[in-house]
């Protein structure tokens, strides 16, 4: 059994590659991929901490992230599909709209 | 055995994540996703956390990601991110963004990885989220189910053709 720190590392580097692909990609979808890749990061550390402490809690939490993890990806791939439909083009650098 | 086994999922776990970034095609980042879903399931189980694994298994690899392949299905964004970036120049950023990022968390786990005291007992198993989530977590477990239905009515609502 490796000690906590190594799980919270894990996560870190995961949380890490998450940014970095938020950045770097220009498709939607696999942004929206990234974003959830960070999500799990920060679940796995919660779950960790959760481990480290002797409490429940920490998964109890992980519980209401998936759950509105769930919520927020049904709605954002909704609106993905939305966009699509009114551009035929899938790029975020032509959503500049709402842009100041 | 348990450190090597960490280390030989933490491997895969890092490799999916790292597909995901840089894999051209969607539908290859999100198998990607997938595998790395499934790591960090195993990863819940060797915590003790076996709710959490299955939950990780049937929402998140299940439910999620099958919604994810087939909004990709639909956008056929197959020739997506190619030719010139007019942004790269911003691109380019990322890594040194990303590696600060990573140093300053590494700095964080660090420092709390020395100062620490020994784990108390830890409640395993499904029986102690269960009772949490029925008890102190109820209210918040009852309107989680409000918040699903809403985000079932918007995605109908916004997914819905308009006629006429």
């Amino acid at each position: 059994m490796p000690p906590e720190s190594w799980y919270l590392a894990l996560s870190a580097v995961l949380f890490s590659i998450g940014v970095v692909g938020v950045i770097v990609r220009r498709d939607p979808l696999v942004i929206f991929m990234s974003i959830e890749l960070m999500l799990n990061a920060a679940n796995l550390a919660f779950v960790a901490f959760g481990h480290r402490l002797g409490s429940a809690d920490g998964q109890a939490v992980v519980f209401f992230v998936m759950a509105v993890a769930a919520a927020e990806v049904a709605v954002g791939l909704a609106i993905i599909v939305a966009i699509f439909r009114l551009r035929r083009r899938l790029s975020v650098d032509d959503l500049s709209l709402m842009r100041w | 055995m348990g450190a090597l086994a960490f280390v030989l999922i933490a491997g895969v776990a890092v490799g999916s994540a790292l597909g995901l970034v840089l894999k051209r095609n969607p539908i290859h980042g999100a198998l990607f996703l997938v595998v790395n879903l499934g790591t960090v399931a195993v990863l819940y189980l060797t915590l003790g956390a076996q709710f959490l694994a299955v939950a990780q298994v049937a929402v998140y690899a299940g439910a999620i990601m099958v919604l994810f392949l087939f909004a990709i299905f639909v956008l056929i964004p197959g020739k997506e991110e190619t030719g010139p970036d007019p942004r790269r120049a911003y691109r380019l950023l990322a890594l040194p963004v990303g590696a600060a990022l990573l140093v300053l968390l590494a700095v964080v786990v660090a420092a709390g990885a020395r100062g620490g005291t020994a784990a108390p007992a830890a409640p395993d198993g499904v029986e102690a989220i269960a009772r949490l989530l029925f008890t102190d977590y109820l209210f918040p477990f009852e309107v989680t189910s409000v918040l699903l239905l809403a985000a079932m009515v918007g995605v109908l609502l916004l997914a819905r053709r308009r006629e006429g």
